[in-house]
């Protein structure tokens, strides 16, 4: 059972750790939806190292355009969506 | 706090369209990283974590396949398949080998004229 | 051949940049672009010597990565264009339907998404240059190029004009930043005017470009 379900609001924690993330910078700190959910992946994070571990939840999170950029040109539907994992996403209240 | 790589948003000029055919110097950089990873040698995490680690400039001056080269000098080494020795050794050897055969002067656009005999 | 060599420092490139002068001294770049070669040549043969790979494996691997091409993604959406239970299958698991065709994907989970009349879907990697090679085969220069990856999450829009899309503003924009082991397929609209054609002529309609999401495929060009 993952922690999140699809239409759960979530938001990227705002963190800077050093190292292999593949939670882009422009992501960090912003609010999104779940589109999906993926299923349990090895971690990058540690894979970048040849290291195993608890494998983490992985998510499709879907951002309106608008949301990541002040002066967004287009459509107020636009949508970014990238697929990140478990530990960087904080729900919601 | 970016690494290089990380940038989404980053203001850049307009595309490029042009295509590119690998020339043969990256096409077998390309199969020895498929050759290399299909050992559990390297895989595409620690690939990329070497390239960013690379920092700023090789981003900016490096072409893709020579930032996959640089990050699998650096694994091999990491790994213990290679030491830098053996490979600062085998660089000078070829390089030798090159300048001999005349084909020393490379750049990106003339790597397809290695001789026959660099041919694996 | 100049505005390539003022390009140089700045751009994410792969392209042969061939000199206007050939015998001049080498400049520093040339010299880190020779050393990169070099050392590519070098760490092929150490590990060829030292038996951690085969010349014959590293020939399979490029002839391998030669075989594949976007006629094979082309193949898959236009039997999702005539078949439904396919395209069904398609949406719900990309690595089996991939698979049915004799694609097989490994290491990565293929999803295929759907461009509508009212969505339309484009694909990139911010931070590298993760595609579906294992359908499409090697991405385009400039998919890797920072200039794409940079702005198409920022201006998608302005950035599909350059490769002559434009979207109306009632058609919504979704853009996958493929930032995991998942790679995206998009699935073009079926172009109107093709009910007469056979799978291997819609495959034939279907380019590369249109699968990553920067193209669609017009009506009536058939």
């Amino acid at each position: 059972m993952s922690r999140l379900s699809p239409g759960a609001l979530v938001r990227v924690r705002e963190d800077y750790p050093p190292g292999h993330i593949r939670t882009p910078v422009y992501l960090r700190g912003k609010q999104g939806v779940v589109e999906r959910y993926f299923g349990a992946f090895e971690n990058p994070e540690r894979l970048a190292y040849n290291l195993t571990g608890p494998k983490k939840d992985l998510y499709k999170v879907r951002f309106r355009a608008a949301d990541l950029w002040p002066d967004y040109q287009g459509s107020p539907k636009d949508v970014i969506e990238a697929d990140i994992y478990d530990h960087w996403l904080e729900t919601m209240g | 706090m970016r690494s290089p790589q990380d940038i989404g948003g980053l203001p850049e000029g307009p595309v490029n369209p042009s295509e590119h055919m690998l020339n043969f110097w990256e096409k077998q950089a390309d199969g020895l990283r498929a050759a290399v990873g299909a050992k559990g040698l390297m895989s595409s995490h620690e690939s990329r974590r070497a390239i960013e680690s690379l920092g700023e400039d090789a981003m900016e001056r490096l072409t893709y396949y020579e930032r996959w080269t640089a990050a699998l000098s650096l694994q091999m080494v990491e790994r213990g398949v290679l030491t830098q020795d053996e490979i600062d050794a085998k660089v000078a050897e070829v390089r030798q080998r090159l300048a001999d055969t005349g084909e020393l002067e490379l750049t990106s656009g003339e790597a397809e004229k290695l001789p026959a005999e660099q041919l694996p | 051949m100049s505005q390539d060599h003022q390009n140089h420092h700045h751009h994410d490139h792969d392209h042969d940049h061939g000199h206007d002068h050939p015998h001049a001294p080498p400049q520093p770049d040339d010299k880190v672009h020779s050393y990169y070669q070099i050392l590519s040549i070098a760490l092929k043969e150490l590990l060829i010597e030292k038996g951690v790979v085969t010349a014959a494996q590293v020939r399979q691997f490029i002839e391998k990565r030669d075989s594949i091409t976007p006629a094979n993604g082309a193949k898959v959406v236009a039997r999702a264009w005539v078949d439904p239970a396919y395209r069904a299958r398609l949406f719900e698991d990309g690595n089996a339907a991939a698979a049915e065709l004799g694609f097989p994907i490994t290491g990565t989970r293929l999803v295929a998404v759907e461009n509508t009349p009212d969505t339309h879907n484009v694909v990139v990697c911010t931070l590298c240059s993760c595609y579906p090679r294992d359908l499409l085969g090697l991405p385009p220069a400039w998919y890797k190029s920072r200039a794409y990856r940079a702005r198409v999450v920022r201006e998608p829009r302005a950035v599909l004009r350059e490769f002559g899309t434009d979207l109306s503003d009632d058609v919504a924009l979704r853009v996958h930043d493929s930032t995991a082991d998942i790679r995206f397929l998009v699935v073009p609209q079926r172009p109107a005017g093709t009910e007469g054609l056979d799978e291997d002529a819609l495959a034939a309609l279907v380019t590369r470009d249109a699968m990553i999401g920067v193209a669609r495929i017009e009506d009536g060009a058939h």
